[in-house]
């Protein structure tokens, strides 16, 4: 199993760091932002969702490698952001793209730990002989989900779309995946309301004990606790992948991980102890756009050749779930 | 445990300050650098290397650097 092909779709508004300090005049914002590494960030125009923005970064991986979509024969789509509840939006983009109705199209609700488990998926997928060219998109608008006032989390996430085609020959081969889950952490990255549990909006406000303002109506993330979680599993998640895929850490040339924000990542590094060169950290002009950051960095680099023919590289994404997940792309 | 070694690994976790602006009696919470985010990252730092486990209220109780080295000697 092959990655074929990856295209990127970015919304054309900008959020810059000049702008957020003129919004937060109180904050230090070069200290923090020198810390989450984010320059700038994309934002979905108000009436655009993220099914719009996975269209367009299938049909611009469609253009730039001339891939029929008639040979498509099944959509898998992550986001948090569905255009409806029901239908799924997969389904529309099945049609909207002039995908054969024969092709299978599901949504999944995962986040930064999404386009792992799409990669896992479509190589499940094509080895049981379901599907041949899977068509995998990922698309986020967190910001939407955003209090005006969170500057945190404001300064971190960044609208954006990928698309990646997986098929049975391509320049990336799929290796073997480590996955897992761990639910007890549900509410450290939460947006509460709008859905079944609690429909109605709740207009709650409470401070964590970071001194955060938790509102029930917005995305809360409980930074601290999203940070342990990461450095907990992230180290374990390495050497289990290393095993699943019978390589030993020498022969990894690359590491591209989710890009949650530079300090996390930073911290990550350090503590797995990977050497900076090999190792990928890349927000300044995206933020961190959830499901979308590995395939992103994976075209980034590509197109500027620190990713090339030959090289073994291990992708892994953390995050909402809490859920996590890695593999080996021998390129 | 070595304060030496431990001053090294609290330096560490810092991208812009030197390591020779840590010392035992560095008041690290006055660094420059430092954030709530250092917070996170002595916690794993900590639990990665010691293996032990600090929690943010522990760090805020700290003065010098010499404290967090007790603190994380003693746990």
């Amino acid at each position: 199993m092959f990655i074929k092909a990856i295209s990127y779709y970015l919304p054309s508004q900008t959020l810059t760091n000049e702008e957020l300090i003129k919004q937060f005049p109180e904050w230090s914002v070069e200290k923090v932002v020198k810390k989450v590494g984010v320059n700038e960030r994309h934002i979905a125009a108000a009436d655009e969702t993220a099914g719009d923005m996975a269209f367009k970064a299938a049909q611009k991986l469609f253009a730039e490698y001339n891939i029929s979509p008639e040979t498509i024969d099944f959509v898998l789509f992550c986001t948090q952001s569905p255009d409806y509840f029901l239908p799924s939006s997969a389904c529309i983009l099945q049609h909207k793209l002039g995908i054969p109705t024969s092709a299978g199209a599901f949504d999944y609700d995962l986040g930064c730990s999404g386009c792992v488990y799409g990669m896992a998926v479509a190589k499940g997928l094509i080895t049981a002989g379901i599907a041949k060219n899977v068509l995998l998109l990922t698309a986020e608008t967190y910001t939407k989900y955003l209090h005006p006032q969170d500057k945190g989390n404001r300064s971190i996430f960044g609208d954006g779309a990928a698309a990646c085609l997986i098929s049975t020959e391509g320049f990336a081969e799929i290796g073997g995946f480590v996955l897992g889950t761990n639910g007890s952490g549900y509410d450290n990255l939460i947006l509460k309301t709008g859905a079944a549990r609690q429909k109605n909006l709740t207009g709650i406000e409470s401070t964590d004990e970071n001194g955060n303002i938790r509102r029930d109506d917005y995305l809360y993330m409980n930074g601290g606790e999203i940070f342990n979680f990461t450095v907990d599993v992230v180290p374990n998640l390495l050497v289990n992948v290393l095993e699943k895929n019978n390589i030993t850490k020498d022969r990894i040339d690359y590491y591209l991980f989710h890009q949650a924000n530079k300090y996390m990542l930073s911290t990550i590094r350090k503590i797995c102890n990977i050497p900076q060169e090999k190792f990928y950290i890349n927000l300044e002009k995206t933020g961190n756009t959830v499901s979308s950051t590995i395939l992103i960095g994976l075209r980034d680099c590509i197109d500027s050749k620190i990713i090339t023919s030959g090289m073994n590289v291990l992708i892994a994404g953390f995050g909402v779930g809490l859920s996590y997940g890695g593999t080996v792309l021998k390129m | 445990m070595d304060l030496e070694k431990f001053l090294a690994d609290f330096a560490d976790i810092f991208d812009e300050t030197d390591a020779s602006e840590i010392k035992a009696d560095t008041q690290f919470h006055y660094l420059d650098e430092w954030s709530s985010m250092s917070g996170m990252a002595v916690i794993a730092i900590v639990k990665s290397i010691y293996g032990k486990e600090i929690t943010g209220e522990d760090i805020k109780k700290c003065d010098t650097v010499n404290d967090l080295f007790e603190l994380v000697k003693n746990k």
